[in-house]
């Protein structure tokens, strides 16, 4: 059983319309006095929520070294394989706390080479939820360009120089600041 | 000798501040469009982005002229004056101020005081839209002609409208000069009292009258992209542009003098504004410039409210609507004049 709705048909008084005009007016000019909803970009800046997939960063040991021991988990995540990373021998001394016990235990390794693509990459964060040593993050930044394809991609220092730019929360706040 | 130079000078700045309207209405359709949509709208040329129509302007005049290989070249190139020109043109005759008194001279503010005062605007907004008649067949492409022969056909219907409304001003009146119209309603009160329904038909006829929404067929951009001014770029477009905005603001100053009393300052007598002097002419001056824009506001703010009519309710309700209310108006009137005399 199918329910009618009836057509509408407009009341005697309805075909003026002036009336109705006059309301949609009033409409209109209640929007001409409400908060404006644009964000002055460059002057202001959008805080992203927490959990935002933005620029990535290499993590760094509050002794300043590098959490990445090369494992190439994040490589072998990386849905659009933007990221490359070739490990050497690691150049600290005394070996590190470790999260996961198994890669404690094998020889230390350290990433020789770090590179991410950032053009190639599609912010999924799949690399952030393979690492074992929490050492590749997403991070809030969103407004990053790039002049040419070559600095696009992110090597190991500028990703750890993320980290510094980012440690301390929102960047976008500390920024405004 | 000296009323030549008054006159001149007159024109220069009647010209000059008409001029400086065409751009304070750019600013505030844009301005004012974008505080009805929730947005702020360009505020970065200037404070505020007052200089927002200059840098629009710099803009049409540095870009490329173009014009196409299949139009008809004269009327191509001339189209867009002959919109702008009857629209400055007929701010001519709309008194915009008291007279006042200068070395013994009465200097009329008001540049031309034509014995056919209201049928000269008339002319000219009806030449104005030869402009846009012009600039679509000139085109010689589909959709420009759209456009003209729809702003022809609109013009016709919507200009009865707008005449009938006037005949019963001017039977209240008895004439057809504009310091008449506004005289008499200092004398009487305003014709918006006096003629209520009047006022609401040639309001209505204006919008029609000036192809500004919801009446706005000739542009209507996604229909006829455009309209009669697709083929047009840079300052010829600017010209069609700036005289849509300035028809707008002549017919403000109409529907002002018309109905609102023109420069007479409510609540303030002749003889109170007399003894007033040269402050006088300058509080009826703004009282005349502070009614314009209202009714340009309301434009702007009517035009982000309203949808656009389609083709055919727009010709019912100029023809069916409209013209049948003006006739009645001036039977109603005639009756009325009859009784009380």
């Amino acid at each position: 059983m199918g329910t009618i709705i009836k057509k509408y048909e407009p009341k005697w008084s309805d075909r003026f319309y002036l009336v109705a005009i006059l309301q949609g007016m009033m409409i209109t000019l209640k929007h001409f006095f409400r908060k404006k909803i644009t964000i002055e970009y460059p002057d202001v800046k959008r805080q992203p929520k927490p959990g935002y997939r933005g620029l990535h960063r290499l993590n760094k040991h509050e002794d300043g070294k590098i959490k990445c021991v090369a494992c190439g988990m994040c490589a072998s995540a990386c849905p659009a394989d933007a990221i490359t990373v070739i490990p050497i021998e690691s150049p600290y001394e005394e070996s590190r706390p470790s999260i996961s016990e198994k890669y404690a235990q094998s020889e230390e390794r350290f990433p020789g080479t770090f590179e991410i693509n950032e053009l190639r990459c599609i912010f999924c964060g799949m690399c952030e939820e393979a690492c074992p040593e929490a050492a590749i993050e997403l991070t809030e930044i969103y407004d990053f360009t790039y002049l040419a394809r070559k600095q696009a991609i992110m090597d190991k220092e500028s990703l750890l120089d993320i980290f510094d730019k980012t440690k301390n929360g929102n960047f976008y706040l500390q920024e405004a600041k | 000798m000296f009323n030549i130079w008054i006159t001149l000078i007159q024109i220069v700045v009647v010209f000059g501040v008409t001029m400086l309207g065409i751009m304070v209405c750019i600013y505030l359709e844009r301005r004012v469009s974008a505080f009805l949509q929730d947005r702020l709208g360009p505020n970065r040329t200037g404070p505020k982005g007052l200089l927002q129509p200059i840098a629009d302007g710099i803009k049409f005049f540095m870009k490329e002229d173009i014009i196409p290989d299949f139009v008809i070249r004269w009327l191509y190139i001339l189209s867009p004056g002959i919109l702008m020109a009857p629209a400055l043109l007929g701010i001519a005759v709309i008194p915009f101020g008291k007279p006042f008194e200068l070395f013994g001279y009465t200097i009329p503010m008001q540049i031309a005081d034509l014995n056919i005062g209201i049928l000269y605007i008339l002319a000219m907004t009806s030449i104005g839209i030869y402009g846009l008649v012009l600039g679509g067949w000139s085109s010689n492409s589909k959709y420009p002609l759209l456009g003209g022969l729809r702003s022809s056909a609109q013009m016709i219907s919507y200009e009865l409208t707008m005449g009938l409304a006037i005949v019963s001003v001017l039977m209240a009146t008895g004439s057809m000069l504009m310091s008449d119209i506004v005289a008499e309603q200092m004398q009487n009160g305003w014709f918006i009292w006096r003629q209520p329904l009047a006022f609401v038909l040639f309001w209505i006829a204006i919008f029609a009258e000036t192809n500004r929404l919801p009446f706005d067929m000739t542009e209507a951009e996604q229909e006829l992209v455009g309209g009669y001014h697709t083929e047009y770029s840079s300052m010829k477009f600017a010209m069609f542009f700036m005289g849509e905005y300035a028809s707008m603001i002549t017919v403000s100053a109409l529907i002002t003098t018309l109905f609102l009393g023109g420069w007479a300052v409510p609540f303030v007598s002749l003889e109170t504004l007399d003894s007033f002097g040269i402050w006088g002419t300058l509080l009826s001056v703004a009282s005349f410039v502070a009614k314009t824009g209202f009714f340009i506001l309301v434009y702007i703010w009517v035009r982000w409210t309203l949808p656009r009519f389609r083709y055919d309710q727009l010709m019912r309700l100029g023809w069916k609507v409209l013209l049948p209310i003006a006739l009645f108006n001036i039977v109603l009137t005639g009756i009325l004049m009859a009784v009380w005399k």
